[in-house]
């Protein structure tokens, strides 16, 4: 089946952002998982010697990175590629 | 006691706002759309709040926050595993599955191949999956609710049990949906008032309240640390895997996704169902920390072995004693009652839709039954599977039911999610490489389940485990995607002409939603 060439554009661009996001994610994610496995002493590490470690400031960081990035991807859809796709 | 008198009460008033929508919703289950899908006029925003609300189980809510209270940085490890499988949905499933798919996910898996196999698949793995989620879910009702509440074990899984039939086979996914969104608020308001509760002594300071912990607990200042939980890379990979994929193959979560009009709402809901579960998450990191620091010292809240009273997931629920007094404890405790039988609920809507649409329609009548006729079976089905669960969760009392859930992840990220993944992304998938190559994949996780330590070892009483790892999603997963793609290169018509077209075909539809 043939479509115009401005919606193979879109599907192309899509695909692109949607892998870009994923890997991050995997990436940030295994990141963490990988530390705890092979090299925790430095999630031990503390600010300041306060009770704060670099493992929990990491942790809740991804938290808030998973938020954040859903939230980018999904303006950046909303606002930009549903326009471009609606106009092919 | 005072407290559960506000608990039944607030009880009480969930039950009848929630059947009362059953009642309303009853009129308008005559139709696949309103039964599967609640028409699909659910907002992006309500959406995201009921998945919210199907995700956070009382697993979650009390499982979590017990374990930060038990070993501090580990329930971490668990929250953003749970977590981080909500952004995966979003970036590569979610708007693909509402442009593809109508009531099940196996509705997208059979665009571009055969109907009766690859449904065969999906129900029996949604089935099992269900069926693990339901029964360690009900024995932990039971045991919750006899705590709270006073009552019967056997009781308290009748209550569940017959409840969730109502809103399920009266209701559908109207009464499921509205059950999961006040559920959620629900939670949500809770939590974070317990939060709030805990933190307002501590000036507002994460880092105050972690230093009173680390001076209060046994252990000091290695429940900072990643400790006992994970100590092998295996594992930690592993256990991120089953989290991470399994979550993007739960049938119950991905059913939800058809529930809004158009691809643009499952994105909107994917976001908000981060958010809600993200925040959600860092609130029980806050809760298990302040249990450790306002219930440590205090005797009341622990039998004579010195072990909380009713084991450490009842942590959130001591705490909001702790600190909110009997009507807060009421409220919690009603509060973690709902969010069992919401989060039970949903789980039989979609046991039941592989069992009306996927086995009875497809595969039993290849597709030829009248509405009225799949809408009856499934609604019977939703019946059976809660006496099933019923019946399971009375058998299971005062089990280890811990592993359900984990069968339950690890079979939702080795069968279902590369099934679903490959058959949207993968060009050469045939019918053959996605029956086959899933039904191995689903058989070598249950075995590698049952041959690890958590079977194995725990239940069977065998001194060591034949296969070494608690989580076998690293072993699992690559073993079914390599089954997958390799018999689908052996099939003879895996480059042919028409499966390419289909794809493309498909690809397009998914891109572009339905024209």
């Amino acid at each position: 089946m043939d479509i115009p060439s401005k919606l193979r554009k879109y599907i192309a661009i899509k695909k692109k952002i949607s892998l870009f996001f994923s890997l991050l994610v995997i990436l940030i994610y295994f990141s963490f998982i990988l530390l705890i496995g092979f090299n925790p002493s430095i999630l031990i590490l503390s600010i300041n010697n306060s009770s704060l470690t670099y493992g929990i400031i990491f942790g809740l960081s991804i938290i808030c990175l998973s938020i954040i990035l859903t939230l980018i991807y999904t303006l950046i859809s909303n606002f930009y590629l549903d326009k471009m796709k609606d106009n092919s | 006691m005072e407290s559960n008198f506000f608990a039944s009460i607030i009880f009480l008033g969930f039950v009848f706002t929630t059947l009362a929508i059953t009642y309303f919703a009853s009129k308008k289950t005559n139709t696949k759309e309103n039964y599967y899908a609640a028409g699909e006029k659910v907002s992006g925003f309500q959406n995201g709040l009921a998945i919210a609300g199907d995700y956070m189980s009382a697993a979650s809510f009390l499982g979590i926050s017990g374990l930060v209270y038990l070993s501090g940085f580990d329930g971490l490890i668990y929250s953003i595993g749970f977590l981080v499988g909500w952004p995966i949905i979003l970036f590569l499933i979610a708007e693909k599955l509402k442009n593809l798919g109508k009531f099940t996910f196996a509705d997208v898996t059979t665009i571009r191949l055969k109907q009766s196999k690859v449904r065969i698949l999906s129900s029996i793995a949604t089935l099992i999956t269900v069926l693990f989620y339901l029964i360690a879910q009900m024995v932990g009702a039971g045991a919750l609710i006899q705590i709270l509440f006073d009552l019967p074990y056997e009781l308290a899984i009748w209550i569940v049990g017959i409840l969730m039939i109502i809103y399920v086979s009266f209701g559908g996914m109207i009464a499921t949906t509205w059950v999961q969104i006040i559920k959620a608020f629900l939670l949500i308001f809770g939590a974070t008032f317990l939060s709030y509760l805990v933190l307002k002594d501590f000036s507002f300071s994460l880092s105050n309240l972690l230093d009173e912990a680390v001076k209060i607990h046994d252990s000091g200042r290695s429940i900072l640390f990643p400790g006992k939980l994970i100590n092998d890379p295996i594992s930690a990979i592993s256990l991120g895997i089953a989290l991470i994929f399994g979550t993007a193959g739960l049938p119950h979560i991905l059913m939800r996704f058809f529930t809004v009009p158009d691809a643009k709402s499952a994105r909107v809901s994917a976001f908000y169902a981060t958010t809600l579960i993200g925040y959600f998450y860092i609130l029980t990191f806050i809760i298990g920390f302040g249990a450790i620091v306002f219930l440590s010292n205090n005797s009341v809240y622990f039998d004579e072995q010195g072990t909380l009273i009713g084991s450490n997931n009842m942590a959130a629920i001591h705490l909001s004693h702790a600190v909110g007094g009997d009507i807060f404890l009421g409220f919690i405790s009603a509060v973690a009652f709902a969010t069992i039988l919401a989060v039970v609920s949903g789980l039989t809507l979609a046991g039941a839709s592989a069992v009306g649409r996927d086995l009875y329609v497809y595969v039993f009548n290849k597709g030829n039954v009248n509405e009225k006729k799949e809408i009856k079976v499934s609604k019977l089905s939703s019946v059976l599977i809660g006496i099933i669960a019923i019946f399971l969760g009375i058998i299971f009392e005062g089990q280890n039911v811990a592993f359900m859930v984990g069968l339950a992840f690890a079979i939702a990220a080795s069968t279902n999610f590369p099934v679903l993944f490959l058959s949207i992304n993968w060009k050469y998938l045939t019918t053959n490489g996605a029956y086959y190559g899933g039904m191995l994949g689903l058989v070598f996780t249950v075995l590698l389940v049952i041959l690890g330590p958590t079977i194995w070892v725990d239940i069977f009483q065998f001194e060591n485990p034949i296969f070494p790892y608690k989580y076998p999603a690293l072993f699992s997963v690559t073993f079914s995607f390599l089954s997958i793609v390799i018999i689908s290169k052996l099939d003879k018509n895996n480059n042919s002409k028409d499966n390419r077209d289909r794809f493309s075909k498909m690809i397009n539809k998914a891109y572009l939603g339905k024209k």
